[in-house]
């Protein structure tokens, strides 16, 4: 009997696999915030809001790490561009939502876009150290830039963000936790979207034998370096709503220790899922933020503790979790006409680097 | 009418006829003054190296002599130290693999290179990519050439080595090239393989050039109608196939004095 329900529950995560995970992932994560946000807790709502823009940033590193197959510590750098210009913009007295999304995502787009330049040269542990490098020069450029920044000290009162002109500002938490929400579900769906069908054969492609796929005429570097762009978008958004949601900003938010936060939700949601990223993100920050209360000044040790387990854990992260479950099947596609009528491709779950 | 001038110190100059080179320089590719090193030592020192439309062009040569060098100068893999080169009149010394690719130079890789995450029908869309609008052939065309029709949804990985180098050759095909560059097709490949190799290079377009580097001198002898032989980076003779697999020389370079009779095999 505990062998059929065994077997039955296997079946069930496989199926779950097969029909589209992310989307299914996705579902979730859209009933969660609803769960949170019919919660009478104020509290909560503010908490799970600002843990979106995190979230919005394991996405981005996601995208180039899982999908560009280049391990990354430098989203922060688009992130705090995202972050500052939505800040700034603020500010001055520009409020409107859609204005701050726009701008903090071409923001984010063209420095990273800038840093791609040099960075996509360069593969493996040489990228994730330059990454490195850059990470630790957006924290040391945002504590210099007084007149952007205000320095260490930051930038504090910064106005509530309003969706449109003649609304009132979002202050009250439920509603900011609901549009952080709709921005970091849209985000996502969009990469999703994105780096779906051709899209995403073609990165696996270049991802697993660049020199074939050289040898058959694709321009990988261009190919790797519109990702890295696109994500520098997405960290961009991810920067505007950590103002959206904290309405302040210090260096430390844009520093090592975000960056490798958000490197550690990826590991464990798994590099190969964005919605799993995010998970990935929201998990990171309720050990650190909500579990770590009880165990007052150990949330470094949690974090490592969760690292270290979801590393021997749990290679390819949570997402992976089905398909390691799941029965061994060959290693067939279940019919290949699907792929001459141009259905995308589905590639294996990778851990992460 | 052009010839070749320049003779390098160890190596000899060219006897390909004026007429090939002339065909080599108007649609074909021309290697002029190729120099490849690793610091002291120079694995490649060629004055020139001709291959005209519809080509059937064997390098062959010990271990070490140059032969994959040459081959990855030739579709851009490695930047060429110093020399030209020239395809279709026009110079691509220092275009990238990607643009030769396209422009129509195919290649296979000494070791079958495959996509892993990819299916085999996959990694032949992937070959065919800039061609998927108006193809000569489906991919799935190209896998039923290959033999591979049966194993279209496995994944690329899982495929033993024979299997690799079939899709190997699949992908090359896919990108529709005019000069295919096959490294060792037939290294680690059944009797029955080599057979259905044979066939397959054997069926190819009259229009296609091939330079196939190899050690076997059985694929080289059905398939070759030019053949070159690398020593130490430098040519020691060309000429056509027959007259080069029966040069004493040749025998005693791979079998050692004494060897020419195998040679001839």
């Amino acid at each position: 009997m505990s062998r059929q329900a065994g077997r039955g529950v296997a079946e069930a995560l496989t199926t779950w696999h097969r029909s589209g995970s992310t989307w299914v992932a996705l579902g979730v994560a859209a009933a969660a915030v609803g769960v949170v946000a019919l919660s009478a807790d104020a509290y909560l709502h503010a908490t799970a809001a600002r843990m979106l823009p995190l979230a919005l940033l394991a996405v981005s590193v996601a995208v180039v790490t899982g999908h560009a197959g280049l391990p990354t510590l430098g989203q922060v750098a688009p992130y705090a561009a995202g972050a500052y210009t939505t800040a700034r913009l603020a500010l001055a007295g520009v409020e409107q939502a859609a204005v701050h999304l726009l701008t903090a995502a071409v923001a984010g787009a063209v420095l990273a876009g800038l840093l791609g330049v040099v960075l996509i040269r360069y593969r493996g542990t040489v990228f994730l150290m330059l990454s490195l490098g850059v990470a630790e020069l957006t924290a040391i450029t945002a504590a210099q830039w007084r007149q952007v920044s205000g320095g260490t000290d930051g930038l504090a009162g910064i106005p509530a963000v309003r969706l449109a002109p003649g609304l009132p500002p979002l202050v009250a938490d439920r509603a900011v936790l609901l549009y952080a929400a709709a921005v970091a579900l849209c985000a996502t769906v969009g990469a999703v979207i994105l780096l779906g069908g051709e899209r995403r054969m073609l990165l696996s492609a270049v991802r697993g034998n660049e020199a074939r796929a050289r040898a058959s005429g694709h321009r990988v570097t261009a190919y790797l370096w519109a990702v890295h762009t696109g994500a520098g978008a997405i960290a961009g958004i991810g920067g505007a709503l950590l103002i959206h949601t904290h309405r302040w900003i210090t260096p430390a938010d844009v520093g090592f220790a975000t960056a490798a936060l958000a490197l550690l939700a990826v590991v464990i949601g798994g590099a190969a899922s964005l919605p799993g990223a995010a998970a990935g993100a929201i998990a990171v920050l309720a050990v650190r933020d909500v579990i770590a209360v009880w165990l007052p000044g150990h949330a470094p040790l949690l974090l490592g503790a969760l690292f270290v387990a979801a590393v021997y854990l749990l290679p390819g992260g949570l997402t992976a979790l089905s398909a390691r479950l799941r029965p061994p099947t060959p290693s067939r596609r279940p019919n290949h006409v699907a792929h001459a009528s141009g259905s995308p491709a589905r590639p294996t779950a990778r851990s992460t680097p | 009418m052009r010839t070749v001038h320049r003779i390098d110190a160890d190596g000899v100059p060219s006897q390909r006829p004026h007429g090939d080179v002339d065909r080599a320089h108007g649609n074909g590719l021309v290697a002029t003054g190729l120099r490849h090193a690793y610091g002291y030592l120079t694995v490649l020192d060629l004055d020139t190296f001709t291959v005209a439309p519809g080509d059937r062009h064997a390098v062959i040569g010990p271990n070490g002599a140059g032969k994959s060098t040459l081959l990855n100068l030739l579709a851009g893999a490695t930047r060429a130290q110093s020399g030209a080169i020239t395809y279709n009149g026009q110079t691509i010394t220092r275009r990238q693999a990607a643009w030769r690719a396209r422009a129509g130079i195919g290649r296979t890789f000494q070791h079958p290179s495959v996509y892993p995450d990819l299916t085999v029908l996959d990694c032949v869309r992937m070959g065919g990519w800039h061609h998927r609008r108006h193809p000569e052939r489906t991919p799935l065309e190209v896998l039923d050439l290959v033999g591979l029709i049966d194993h279209a949804d496995v994944l690329s990985a899982t495929l033993p080595h024979g299997h690799r180098r079939m899709l190997d050759l699949a992908v090359a095909l896919a990108g529709q090239p005019r000069l295919l560059l096959l490294d060792e097709p037939a290294a680690g490949l059944t009797d029955a393989e080599t057979t259905r190799l044979l066939d397959i290079l054997d069926g190819l377009p009259s229009w296609m050039a091939v330079v196939l580097v190899e050690h076997h001198m059985d694929v080289v002898a059905a398939l070759a109608t030019w053949i070159t032989v690398l020593h130490h980076g430098r040519r020691l003779t060309d000429g056509p196939a027959d007259r080069v697999r029966a040069d004493p020389a040749v025998a005693a370079l791979y079998l050692g004095p004494g060897g020419d009779d195998a040679a001839g095999q």
